[in-house]
C-alpha cells in the first residue's frame, strides 16, 4: 500500500535494504506464543486479559483444541467493564482468585495484555504489582503484552522473556562466568545442548525460560548469553541492561548452524579448538548423514518463504546451504539486522528479503515466481495446494524440535515431506 | 470480566465472516489489528476450503493509533474493491477497532465506491458469533431485497421457496441442503434461492419472489425470515427436518403451504432408522441415559430423536444459544429435566458429571468432556472441527439424515451382548469395565502405572539399554517410541553393540532417517 506497491518483482531487496510492506499482515499476534510457553513452563498459568476474539484465537490457532485443561485462559472484557459499571481491577482480582483457588499447583501467574486491553490502557503492570502483594512469595505474578497491535506471533515470547528477565536475581560480583541460553527449546533439544556444553567443559549453563518457574538463573556482568531463537530483541536488550554480554552466531538449525552456534559459546569460554572438534564431531557427522536422506529431494528446488516466526532467514540459510535449495524470497515479520546478520552472511545476495507484509501483493509475487515449495501460514496453505502448489505450514517450525544436530534430519524432512507426498499421490485437487 | 478457557462461539465478526465466505460476489472489509487474520484458517483448515475467505483486514498497529487508522481503512476498502471486484461489500469492525470508533460504515460512504456497501454494527463485547451471522444475513437481505414490492401470492400452479440458513462452517450444512432439495423436489416445490451458502447479493434481491421460506437453521436465518414475513407476507416453515418424525412434520408443513399431497414424499427414501430401532438388537438401547448439548436447533431435534425414535432417556438438555433459550427450556420441560443454558464449558462438564449419562450427544467440547469422563459420545452440533466435514455424504436432515443419526449415535455404545459379558466377567484383565468400551478404546489407552513405558521382556539376542538411553527414549513421543526402540535395537545388533547408549540411539536415528 506504500512504496511496495510499485516495487517490481525482481528488484534487489536485500537484508540491508529489504522490501518493506505495510499492507494486510496475514500473521498471528503475540498471544499465540502462549500455546507453547504454557507447555514449556509447567507451573505457570497465562491469563490473557482480552476479548472473545482472543479466546477464539487461542482455541483455533493451534489447528486443534488441546484435550487437557490448558494452563491458559482468557479473562473476557465485557460491556459492563467498558461502560465503567464494573471496576476492571476488581473484576480481574475476582477472576484471579477463582482461578488460583482452582489451580493450587500454579506458581507463576502471567497476565497477558491484548489489543483491547492495550487500547483502553488497562494497566496490567499495576495489576500484577497489586496481585503480588496478595500472592507473593508463594506465587509470582508478572505481566507483558502479546497484543496484535504491538507484537507478531513469536514476539509474544520475546516480551514474556523480557518481563521474566526483570525477575532474575542479580549474580554475585565475583561469580564465575556463566552461559545463559535464551529462547524456548523443546526439552529434548535443551537436554542435548546441556550435555554438549557439559562435555565441552562449560560448567554453569542455564536455559531461559526454565521448566519450573522458580528456577530463575542469576544474571549479571559475568553472564554471557546466547539466543537460541532469532526473535528475542527485547529480551536481549533487557539482558544487556542487566550487564550480560551477548554473543551472536547463526541460529542452531542444521549442522552448520548448530556448530557455529556452539562454537561461539565455546570460544567465549576459551574451550580449545581440538576439544570442540572432538566433542562435536560425532553430532556433526550424524547431522550430515541424516540430512543426506532428504538432500536429493530438496536440491535445486526453489523455495518462497512467507513471513511468520522471524525464523525465516535461518530456515532459508539451512535450506540453501545444507539442503541445496534455491531461495526466492525470505519474508519475515520483523528483520533484526544484528541478530540475523550471521545468517545473511551465508546467503547469496540475489535473494529477495521482505519485511512486514502486504499479503495480496506477496501472493502475486509468489505466483509469478512459481516456486517448487511455499513456506506459509495455515490460512494460505490450502488455497495454494488447491492450485497445485506444494506448501509447508510454517507454524510447525515453532512447534517441533528442529534445533541441534540430532534434529537436523527432522528439519530437512519437514521441508521434504510435502514434496515426497506430492510425488507419491496420483490424485489431483 | 469472565474467565474462559474454551468458547462455543467466536466473536460476532466471525459470524459475519461466515456469511461473507458462504456467499459469492461479496467481500468483507474488516477493520481489525493483525492477529485477527487467524480467522482465515477456520475456513481453509477446518472446512478445507480451496480459496481464502473474501475478507480484507486493515491490520492496523499501535503506531497507527491516533494517527491514521481511518485512512488505513479507507485505503484497504478502495483497494479491496479494485482487486476483488465484488458485487457488494460489507464493512465493519472487530473488537479492537470497535474501541477506536472509526465508523467503517461512514468512512466507506465517503469513498463513493462503485458497489453497494452494507455497514455492520456488531457489538463485540456483548454479542457472539451466531448473533453476528444472523444480523449480517438480515442486513444483507434487507439491503438487497428491501424496497421491492411484495409479489402476488396464492395463485394456482407450482410453488417455490427459499432455503435460508446454510452457511460456511455450519454443521453438515453441505449435505443437508441436498436432502432438503430432494424432499422439495418430491413435493413439486421449486427452490428459488438458497442463501447464504453459494448465493450472490443479486440472488438475495430475488428472495421475495418465492412463495415461502424454509428456515433450516433459525440461529442464522430467523431474524431475516421474520423480516421477510413482515415485509413481504412470506410465510416460513420452521420445522427442522432432523429425525424421522421431524422430517415427516416438515414434509406435511411444506405440503400444506404449497397446497400439495405429502404422501409421495412421506413414502419415499430408504429410511432405516425406524426398523433398526424396532429390531431386537436395539433392545439394549432402551432407557440409556443421554445428555444432550449443542446449538438450540440441533439440541432440541436430538432430544426428540433420542427419546421417541431410539428409546433413550434424556437426562440432560442444554444449549449455548442464549437467543433460543426459551425453545430449549420448553423442550426440556417435556422430558422432565431442567434446561442448561450456558456457555461455560466447566459448568457443562459439572452437569454431565452429575447426570451420569451413558451417552453424550454434544459439540466437540462435550466430546472432550466425555473422553475425560470415559463416556461414549457423538457430535451433533457446531462449533465444528475438521472431523465434522467428512469426505462421505453424511446429512443430518431428511430420511437419509435419520439413517446417519442412527449409525453415529449407536456405534459408540457398547453393543448388547458385549454389555452382558462385561457384567458377568468384571475382572477379566483385558475385557473389563475400566477398559474403555467401544471404538474409543483404540484412541484412549489406559496409561500403565509407570507411564506408558513399553518395556519388553528382556531377550537374549537383543542388546541391552543403558539407563540414560532408556530415559532419552522416553522423550520421544509415545506414538513413534516403539518404532524408535525397534530401529535402535536392530541398528545396535547389526553394529555389534551390546549396550545401547544415547549415542547409539541417535546414531540409529541418523542411520534410518525418519
Amino acid at each position: 500500500m506504500t512504496a511496495s506497491a510499485t516495487a517490481p518483482v525482481a528488484c534487489q531487496s536485500t537484508s540491508t535494504s529489504p522490501l518493506r510492506q505495510r499492507g494486510q499482515h496475514e500473521v498471528f499476534c503475540g498471544l499465540t506464543s502462549v500455546i507453547w510457553l504454557h507447555r514449556k513452563i509447567q507451573d505457570a498459568f497465562f491469563l490473557i486479559v482480552g476479548s472473545r476474539t482472543c479466546a477464539h484465537l487461542m482455541q483455533s490457532a493451534a489447528g486443534v483444541m488441546i484435550f487437557a485443561e490448558p494452563r491458559f485462559g482468557t479473562a473476557i472484557i465485557e460491556e459492563r467493564d467498558l461502560a465503567g459499571v464494573a471496576d476492571m481491577h476488581d473484576e480481574l482480582d475476582r477472576e484471579v482468585e477463582r482461578l488460583l483457588a482452582r489451580r493450587p499447583d500454579i506458581k507463576m501467574l502471567v497476565l497477558v495484555g491484548s489489543c483491547p486491553s492495550e487500547v483502553i490502557k488497562f494497566d496490567l503492570a499495576r495489576a500484577a504489582e497489586r496481585l503480588n502483594t496478595v500472592y507473593a512469595p508463594r506465587r509470582r505474578v508478572l505481566s507483558y503484552s502479546g497484543s496484535g497491535i504491538e507484537t507478531t506471533f513469536t514476539q509474544g515470547e520475546d516480551n514474556f522473556l523480557a518481563a521474566l528477565v526483570g525477575r532474575l536475581p542479580a549474580s554475585a560480583p565475583d561469580a564465575k562466568p556463566s552461559l545463559l541460553v535464551v529462547g524456548s527449546l523443546a526439552d529434548v533439544v535443551e537436554d542435548q545442548f546441556d550435555r554438549i556444553f557439559a562435555a565441552l567443559g562449560i560448567e554453569d549453563v542455564a536455559f531461559l525460560p526454565s521448566r519450573r518457574s522458580e528456577d530463575l538463573p542469576a544474571v549479571g556482568p559475568n553472564t554471557v548469553f546466547l539466543l537460541a531463537q532469532p526473535f528475542l530483541n527485547e529480551a536481549a536488550t533487557v539482558l544487556k541492561k542487566r550487564g550480560a554480554r551477548q554473543i551472536t552466531a547463526p541460529f542452531p538449525l542444521g549442522e552448520e548452524g548448530t556448530t557455529a552456534w556452539l562454537k561461539v559459546a565455546a570460544d567465549a569460554f576459551d574451550i580449545e579448538a581440538a576439544r570442540f572438534d572432538a566433542i562435536t564431531a560425532p553430532g556433526r557427522d550424524r547431522a550430515r548423514k541424516a540430512i543426506a536422506h532428504y538432500r536429493e529431494r530438496l536440491k535445486g528446488h526453489r523455495v518462497f518463504l512467507f513471513p511468520d516466526s522471524q525464523m525465516e532467514p535461518s530456515l532459508a540459510r539451512f535450506l540453501h546451504r545444507e539442503a541445496g535449495a534455491e531461495i526466492i524470497e525470505v519474508g519475515t515479520p520483523y528483520l533484526h539486522r544484528q541478530h540475523t546478520a550471521p545468517e545473511f552472511d551465508l546467503l547469496p545476495n540475489s535473494i529477495t528479503v521482505s519485511e512486514g507484509q502486504d499479503v495480496d501483493r506477496q501472493i502475486d509475487r509468489c505466483k509469478a515466481a512459481d516456486p517448487d515449495l511455499i513456506v506459509c501460514g495455515m490460512g494460505l496453505a490450502n488455497p495454494f495446494e488447491a492450485e497445485g502448489r506444494a506448501t509447508k505450514w510454517s507454524i510447525e517450525f515453532v512447534f517441533s524440535p528442529i534445533q541441534g544436530y540430532e534434529q537436523a534430519g527432522d528439519l530437512a524432512e519437514l521441508f521434504a515431506r510435502p514434496l515426497t507426498r506430492r510425488a507419491a499421490l496420483a490424485v489431483e485437487a | 470480566m469472565k474467565l474462559t478457557v474454551w468458547t462455543y462461539e467466536g466473536p460476532p465478526h466471525v459470524g459475519a465472516m461466515r456469511i461473507a465466505t458462504s456467499m459469492r460476489g461479496l467481500h468483507y472489509v474488516l477493520h481489525a489489528p493483525q492477529g485477527d487474520t487467524y480467522a482465515d484458517l477456520l475456513f481453509t483448515m477446518i472446512e478445507r476450503r480451496k480459496s481464502r475467505p473474501p475478507v480484507t483486514y486493515t491490520t492496523f498497529q499501535a503506531r497507527d493509533l491516533g494517527a491514521d487508522t481511518a485512512e488505513i481503512f479507507k485505503r484497504a476498502c478502495a483497494e479491496a474493491v479494485e482487486r476483488f471486484d465484488p458485487q457488494a461489500i460489507i464493512v465493519g469492525a472487530s473488537c479492537t477497532a470497535e474501541l477506536i470508533q472509526d465508523d467503517p460504515g461512514g468512512l466507506a460512504k465517503t469513498l463513493d465506491l462503485a458497489v453497494p456497501v452494507v455497514p455492520l454494527e456488531l457489538p463485540s463485547y456483548s454479542k457472539k458469533e451466531n448473533w453476528g451471522a444472523a444480523e449480517t444475513f438480515y442486513r444483507l437481505v434487507r439491503g438487497f431485497a428491501g424496497g421491492r414490492t411484495a409479489p402476488e401470492r396464492g395463485g394456482a400452479g407450482p410453488k417455490s421457496c427459499n432455503i435460508l440458513g446454510p452457511t460456511s462452517l455450519g454443521f453438515h450444512n453441505r449435505d443437508d441442503i441436498v436432502e432438503v432439495r430432494k424432499i422439495l423436489d418430491l413435493l413439486g416445490v421449486s427452490v428459488n434461492v438458497v442463501a447464504p451458502l453459494d448465493a450472490t447479493p443479486a440472488d438475495l434481491s430475488r428472495i421475495p419472489d418465492a412463495d415461502f421460506n424454509v428456515v433450516l437453521y433459525p440461529e442464522i436465518a430467523d431474524t431475516a425470515a421474520r423480516w421477510l414475513e413482515k415485509e413481504f407476507k412470506q410465510p416460513a416453515v420452521r420445522t427442522v427436518p432432523i429425525g424421522v418424525n421431524a422430517t415427516k412434520d416438515f414434509i406435511r408443513a411444506v405440503a400444506d403451504l404449497a397446497g400439495v399431497d405429502p404422501k409421495p414424499a412421506l413414502a419415499a427414501g430408504n429410511e432405516r432408522l425406524s426398523w433398526y430401532s424396532i429390531s431386537i438388537d436395539s433392545n439394549y438401547l432402551t432407557g440409556k441415559r443421554v445428555f444432550i448439548f449443542g446449538d438450540a436447533t440441533h439440541a432440541v431435534a436430538a432430544a426428540r430423536v433420542a427419546e421417541t425414535e431410539l428409546g433413550f432417556k434424556v437426562c440432560g438438555l442444554g444449549t449455548y444459544s442464549r437467543e433460543f433459550a426459551r425453545d430449549v427450556r420448553a423442550a426440556a420441560k417435556g422430558y422432565g429435566v431442567d434446561a442448561l443454558i450456558s456457555d461455560d464449558h466447566l459448568e457443562i462438564e459439572d452437569a454431565i458429571t452429575a447426570a451420569q449419562p451413558e451417552l453424550v450427544l454434544g459439540t466437540q467440547m462435550e466430546r472432550h468432556i466425555a473422553k475425560r469422563l470415559r463416556i461414549p459420545c457423538a457430535v451433533i452440533s457446531a462449533p465444528v472441527h475438521v472431523q465434522d466435514f467428512p469426505a462421505r455424504y453424511a446429512p443430518q436432515m431428511g430420511f437419509e439424515g435419520a439413517n446417519v443419526l442412527f449409525d453415529t449415535w449407536v456405534h459408540p455404545l457398547t453393543m448388547g451382548l458385549e454389555e452382558h459379558l462385561l457384567g458377568m466377567f468384571r475382572d477379566d484383565f483385558e475385557f473389563n469395565d475400566t477398559v474403555e468400551a467401544s471404538h474409543l478404546a483404540a484412541v484412549h489407552q489406559t496409561p500403565s502405572p509407570e507411564g506408558s513405558r513399553e518395556a519388553p521382556e528382556p531377550q537374549l539376542d537383543l542388546p541391552s539399554w543403558s539407563l540414560d538411553a532408556e530415559d532419552e527414549l522416553k522423550k520421544i513421543p509415545f506414538f513413534v517410541r516403539g518404532k524408535a526402540r525397534r530401529n535402535t535395537e536392530q541398528f545396535a545388533a547389526e553394529s555389534g553393540i551390546d549396550v545401547i547408549t544415547i549415542e547409539t540411539l541417535y546414531d540409529a536415528k541418523a542411520h534410518f532417517g525418519r
